[in-house]
């Protein structure tokens, strides 16, 4: 009986392993591409370890394509310009590439893959984004599943931020992900303070990055963090504003806004803040403050499902309903928001029923 | 009869009157999912074919060297499906090392192979109905060759249908190839009197 066991186990054991070690042979001859040559806008060239995707390999350069999704084609931020031959369009870039893009050979550098030398085009601040090796100096409790973490940079010492902007963490190898994976957040902090970088993080469940920073990270630690990234920063115009965040999105708008503050930028702003309950409530002694130094800001916070406890006497309703009640039809305003892509969606389609053209939207999604 | 022309018998009623596909049904999620296009159809067929036939060969003798003489035939499940998906990705690392555009054209759905049922059927059918080596062999190279024989067939059937039928909103799509799929298997059974194999 025994002996009939063991043999099942062993005989299933010895084609496992067969199988594997032929896996790992065909890895090191046919799945190895050996060294090949990456340049980039003509003048850049580095040499490289073939087959792994361009996305990381030019971030094993250094060189950081922005990505928010860290490269599992979710985010569709990596587009780079192919100028050499890589072949065609793979599925699971389609829907992100816009047909003038394809006529440029724009690709999503974390799905190709770099099998031989390639040329490629990307914008030439790009170079500028750096990886920086930060201290994490405090983590606080903004709300049961929010955190501020506040990283102070050891080398190099000073970032230059827009306020807005995002930057990417590095979590490291730990016990729940056995490879270092890299998600994007917006600072919160004010870009004047350039030796330092404060994050406003949502606990998601299961996730690789945020159980590391809520559960394993703590005060003391060094993290690695790079960037900036981002198109989502105040535009330089007279026009009246609207911001709209749920949640974690509250971090981009208030460094948008200490950055007016500090600059002594006055225009006319109103701030929707859409939560839940009381609970899902922060900042709130901040934004109130903020409301004095910029005397025509306000600050309006919604609650989608208010308890009995929480005695709310402000603004009930979800976000779009609030913004739908606020917002004059043909107003032109800027409209800045940050959220979930639902919340995003949905206040969208509000604000362009208000006859509020694109151009004039302005938003940072989270994946 | 002798083996050879049992095996050639075989081999031939694989690939028609008991088509894998169109009369077992076995197979169809990426019959129908790839069958758009008659190049991707094209590419899913043939390495179907490698696969079927490579997995059929190892599998057998899988079968017969280990599994019987041990008595754990029990296992045929779990062995079968871990050779299929050691192949497939061996044939996923040679189609790109090859050819940009068959790996492009087929993608994601090349993993799909591993889970294909009409492989893991194949080798299992082999050997239930006790096949001889060459036997298996034919069996495993001709029920690929169908299996790319009908969705190359579909794909073209499909182009065709794009280009100058109108068909009922309610029937695009799945429901259509279905249809398709089922007038083709009737024709398909017309070959059912030329062989039979057991």
């Amino acid at each position: 009986m025994l002996s009939s066991f063991l043999i099942a186990v062993i005989a299933m054991c010895g084609l496992a392993t067969f199988l594997a070690v032929l896996m790992v042979i065909a890895d090191l001859t046919v799945g190895n591409y050996g060294e090949v040559k990456i340049t980039i806008n003509e003048e850049t060239e580095m040499t490289v370890e073939g087959g792994k995707p361009l996305l990381s390999t030019l971030m094993g350069e250094k060189l950081f394509i922005p990505s928010a999704c860290g490269g599992r084609g979710s985010c569709g931020f990596c587009k780079v310009k192919v100028v050499s031959d890589i072949g065609d369009y793979v599925a699971t870039e389609l829907p992100w590439i816009t047909e003038e893009e394809k006529k440029e050979n724009i690709r999503l550098s974390c799905q190709i893959k770099v099998k031989k030398d390639l040329a490629i085009q990307i914008p030439e601040e790009l170079f500028n984004v750096k990886e920086y090796r930060t201290r994490v100096e405090r983590l606080r409790d903004l709300t049961y599943d929010i955190k501020e973490v506040t990283l102070k940079l050891i080398d190099p010492p000073e970032i230059k931020i827009r306020a807005g902007q995002y930057i990417q963490f590095q979590t490291p190898e730990y016990e729940l992900s056995s490879e270092s994976v890299y998600r994007a957040y917006s600072c919160s902090s004010v870009p004047s303070r350039k030796d330092t970088v404060e994050l406003e993080i949502r606990l998601v469940p299961n996730g690789i990055c945020t159980t590391y920073i809520f559960q394993y990270m703590k005060e003391g630690d060094e993290v690695t963090i790079n960037g900036p990234y981002g198109e989502f920063y105040l535009r330089d115009t007279d026009a009246e504003i609207v911001f709209i965040a749920g949640g974690s999105g509250m971090a981009p708008i208030k460094s948008i806004l200490l950055d007016m503050a500090e600059k002594g930028i006055d225009r006319k702003a109103t701030y929707f803040f859409g939560a839940r309950t009381t609970r899902d409530l922060f900042l709130v002694d901040e934004m109130r403050e903020l409301e004095k130094r910029l005397p025509r800001f306000s600050f309006v916070p919604a609650l989608s499902a208010p308890t009995e406890e929480d005695k709310w006497t402000g603004e009930s309703g979800l976000i779009t309903e609030v913004l739908d009640k606020h917002l004059k039809e043909g107003n032109k305003v800027e409209a800045y928001l940050c959220g979930s892509p639902g919340m995003i969606d949905a206040s969208v389609g509000v604000l362009t029923k208000k006859g509020l053209p694109e151009q004039l939207i302005f938003y940072d999604k989270f994946a | 009869m002798t083996e050879g022309l049992f095996a050639f018998g075989v081999f031939f009623a694989a690939i028609f009157t008991n088509n894998i596909l169109l009369t077992n049904y076995l197979g169809m999620c990426s019959f129908l999912a790839v069958s758009k296009e008659l190049k991707t159809s094209f590419g899913l067929g043939m390495a179907v074919v490698f696969v079927m036939t490579c997995t059929s060969v190892i599998n057998w003798l899988l079968y017969h060297y280990i599994l019987v003489p041990y008595d754990i035939v029990y296992l045929r499940f779990i062995a079968f499906i871990i050779v299929i998906a050691a192949f497939v990705q061996l044939v996923e690392l040679v189609i790109e090392r090859l050819s940009d555009a068959l790996y492009a054209a087929l993608g994601i759905f090349l993993p799909l192979i591993t889970v294909n049922c009409a492989i893991l059927g194949a080798s299992l059918f082999m050997v239930i109905r006790e096949y001889t080596f060459l036997s298996g062999l034919a069996y495993g190279a001709g029920s690929g060759i169908g299996w790319a024989i009908a969705i190359i067939a579909m794909a073209g059937i499909r182009t065709k249908l794009n280009m100058r039928s109108k068909v009922p909103f309610g029937l695009t799509g799945a429901g259509i190839t279905l249809v398709i799929a089922g007038i083709m298997a009737l024709a398909f059974m017309g070959f059912a009197g030329m062989i039979t194999i057991t």
